[in-house]
């Protein structure tokens, strides 16, 4: 995973992300290749380091040293999510303000949103933070 | 022994190709395809349809609504008189109809001799049996699954002969053949992975169909086009942002933020058919913070005069110079004349986004200041030029990059897009406002990506401390400058777009509590409601056929007034309903 703010894409490891701090942006990038899997902005994660205590089993299992990954794609109309209460530690939306609670598979706590956002299973691998798994959903917005 | 498994193989293959066989044998046979050349069915009733002729547009029927505010001066009138006062208890639904849609349904149904149209959030359009019920067909166009799409609205349609003109969300403009819904041409208007999407009606005049773009917050840079109302043809594309050396470029000093300056255009334009003028307002600028770009940010928040010939901007007014608090200018002001010191003005009124109720004069191409007063809590303006309205600011109010701002009204504004009615009968203009609402805006570095979020702000909302309601009807007498009554919400925000009758008795919805309600337009006092199942925030309409008058609305709670909700919830937790989103048509008479 790298920031998707990186001039140079630097694989991110769990210090680099700020405990119980904002978001980070990232794209998926092949370990192998370094291609930058940036084509899709569909392709955009959100990653955070929270304190694992109160994760549900789900998410403590998907984490990794305690930092979750999910989709950064709004469902409901494709915004990046990208405002965060500290204080209650919720991810919101911008542009309709639908929140996600990061700690209980971003389910959505108030707003318009039909559904959480997808999460990205994680590992570390030689320090770095890797996908583990494919999404659990699908990435994307429902346009009727 | 290998010969014998691939005959085996084979066997397997020729069973599984017979059961794939038996399968589809048993299949319900589809219906042969038309042939090349035959015209599609027409139901009866659309076999006869009513030709929209430009003196119909300019002077309709009482029985029809055959555009977004029904008279091309915006006043959102029907002459329509048999619903009263006295009667209008005694409403009761005729039909209803779902739309099969969730978000915010906002258009007006349109109604040309007892044929409905009515657009959908999901770039639907459906034509329907107004009387009846009945649907005739409905339009679909898919909207991209990559699209960034804020507003997921459509606020109407426009008619002129036998077609039906629809601005698409993804930027595109479609024209319909009325009777079959049959697509006869579309265009481009601009491309949706920039930014830019449409959610007006469009307005048809001169024989051109003309739209205006969304995507303020996208940083696209705003445009008013017309089109060839016969064949789709470019006619002219008129920017809100002018490029270098053109008028107003003086007003983005600033190297080429021009070009992603914001100025969309919300809402349909209202028209002067006698100076063949037509008057839009545009959005806020982009990014939102003014002083990333400094000047007044020609011509954001504003209303523009366009010469329908040629696309020309004839004449401005600005509400709101290098606005910084998301006010945009989203509905135009509406025509009409009006007494002021003795004069009557020949007027342009806007009930704007800033707060301020505007008394405007069109002079030849001129739009010039006549009065401006505030209509809901304003603490931004200390006061206005008393010659050419330019507010002064007060500079605490004003969020900028780095910099909390606190001030009243919220960034909704006084009024947001739902659009005020006029009765000439009252003489009484009436304004759907949120009252007591106000907020913080943060400003914060903006960067733009192609077709992102381009806005660097985060917000909040608040009640004013000892408010006793949010939502407001008022009605202002345009000759004395007066507020005459209002009509308060208690526990609901008010996105109601109004409509006035020839009867006396106005309609809207708007609130979170899902009721359609008519009210006494010289009191305002509740004269009936309704409980649908979504929140209101349809334009309401009035229509006549074979001699009895209907109201027609649509329900579907969404955008902004969902969103509206979502942050009075954080407010006041548990104080605001859950209001239930999907769409649905309804049709009220009386027995």
């Amino acid at each position: 995973m790298v920031p998707t703010s990186a001039a140079a894409p630097e694989p991110l490891k769990p210090d680099d992300l700020p405990l119980d701090g904002r978001q980070t942006l990232a794209w998926p990038m092949d370990p192998e290749t370094k291609t930058v899997r940036n084509g899709s902005r569909l392709n955009k994660v959100l990653l955070l380091r929270l304190d694992p205590e109160g994760f549900d089993p789900e998410t403590k299992e998907r984490a990794a040293e305690g930092v979750v990954g999910y989709s950064a794609i709004c469902p409901h109309t494709g915004c990046d999510v990208t405002n965060w209460h500290p204080d209650r530690r919720l991810l919101e939306c911008p542009c309709h303000y639908s929140m996600y609670d990061p700690k209980e598979e971003a389910k959505v706590v108030s707003g318009p949103s039909p559904r959480r956002l997808p999460a990205l299973p994680l590992k570390i691998d030689n320090g770095k933070l890797v996908v583990a798994k494919a999404f659990i959903g699908r990435p994307g917005f429902q346009q009727m | 022994m290998k010969r014998h498994r691939l005959h085996a193989m084979l066997a397997v293959s020729g069973l599984a190709l017979a059961a794939f066989a038996a399968t589809g044998s048993a299949q319900q046979p589809l219906p042969p395809l038309p042939k090349p050349d035959t015209p599609p069915p027409v139901a009866p009733i659309l076999q006869n349809y009513k030709p929209v002729t430009a003196d119909r547009l300019k002077q309709p029927e009482d029985s029809d609504w055959l555009m977004y505010r029904r008279t091309y001066d915006g006043w959102g009138y029907s002459p329509l008189s048999q619903i009263t006062t006295e009667n209008a208890a005694k409403l009761k639904p005729v039909w209803t109809l779902a739309t099969g849609q969730i978000e915010g349904h906002q258009a007006p149904p349109i109604v040309n001799n007892g044929i409905m149209f009515v657009a959908t959030p999901g770039n639907q359009l459906l034509a329907i049996d107004a009387k009846a019920g009945n649907l005739l067909w409905r339009f679909k166009r898919p909207i991209p699954e990559d699209m960034l799409l804020l507003h997921p609205t459509s606020r109407g349609v426009g008619l002129l002969g036998d077609k039906v003109y629809f601005a698409a969300a993804d930027a595109v403009l479609v024209a319909l053949d009325a009777k079959t819904g049959n697509e006869v041409w579309k265009t481009t208007v601009e491309d949706y992975n920039h930014g830019y999407y449409m959610s007006l009606a469009p307005l048809v005049a001169d024989g051109k169909v003309i739209v205006g773009v969304s995507g303020g917050e996208l940083g696209v840079r705003g445009f008013v086009a017309a089109f060839d109302a016969e064949t789709g043809k470019p006619a002219w594309k008129t920017y809100t942002v002018p490029g270098p050396g053109e008028p107003g470029s003086e007003t983005w000093p600033n190297g080429d933020q021009w070009k992603t300056g914001g100025g969309s255009v919300w809402i349909t334009g209202n028209y002067d058919p006698d100076t063949k003028l037509a008057y839009w307002g545009t959005g806020n600028g982009g990014p939102w913070m003014g002083d990333q770009r400094p000047g007044d940010s020609l011509f954001t928040a504003s209303t523009i005069a366009v010469d329908v010939n040629n696309g020309n901007i004839k004449g401005f007014f600005q509400y709101t110079p290098n606005e910084s608090w998301d006010w945009d200018e989203v509905s135009p002001p509406i025509l009409v004349d009006y007494q002021h010191n003795g004069k009557v003005i020949k007027g342009l009124v806007d009930v704007a986004r800033n707060g301020y109720l505007w008394m405007l004069e069109r002079s030849g191409d001129k739009i010039n200041f006549v009065d401006g007063k505030p209509f809901v809590k304003q603490n931004v303006f200390t006061k206005l030029d008393p010659e050419t309205g330019r507010p002064e600011i007060d500079p605490a109010r004003k969020p900028a990059t780095g910099k909390k701002a606190d001030f009243c009204p919220s960034l909704w504004g006084g009024k947001d897009w739902p659009p005020v009615a006029y009765s000439p009968k009252s003489r009484l203009l009436y304004i759907p406002a949120n009252e007591n609402l106000c907020g913080t805006i943060t400003g914060e570095p903006a960067t733009y990506t192609p077709g992102q979020r381009y806005v660097g702000a985060t917000s909040t909302l608040y009640i004013a401390p000892g408010a006793d309601h949010i939502g407001e009807l008022q009605a202002w007498n345009l000759d004395t400058g007066q507020k005459v009554w209002s009509h308060p919400f208690a526990n609901s925000q008010l996105w109601g777009p109004m409509l006035a009758t020839g009867g006396g008795v106005l309609f809207a919805g708007g609130t979170n509590d899902r009721f359609f309600r008519a009210f006494d337009a010289s009191s305002g006092k509740t004269l009936w409601e309704f409980r649908t199942g979504s929140g209101v925030n349809g334009v309401p309409v009035s229509f006549q056929v074979d001699g009895k008058q209907y109201i027609a609305v649509q329900s579907g709670w969404g955008v902004d007034a969902a969103r509206m909700q979502a942050r009075l919830n954080l407010v006041r937790p548990w104080e605001y309903p859950d209001v239930p989103q999907g769409g649905s048509v309804w049709v009220f008479a009386l027995d």
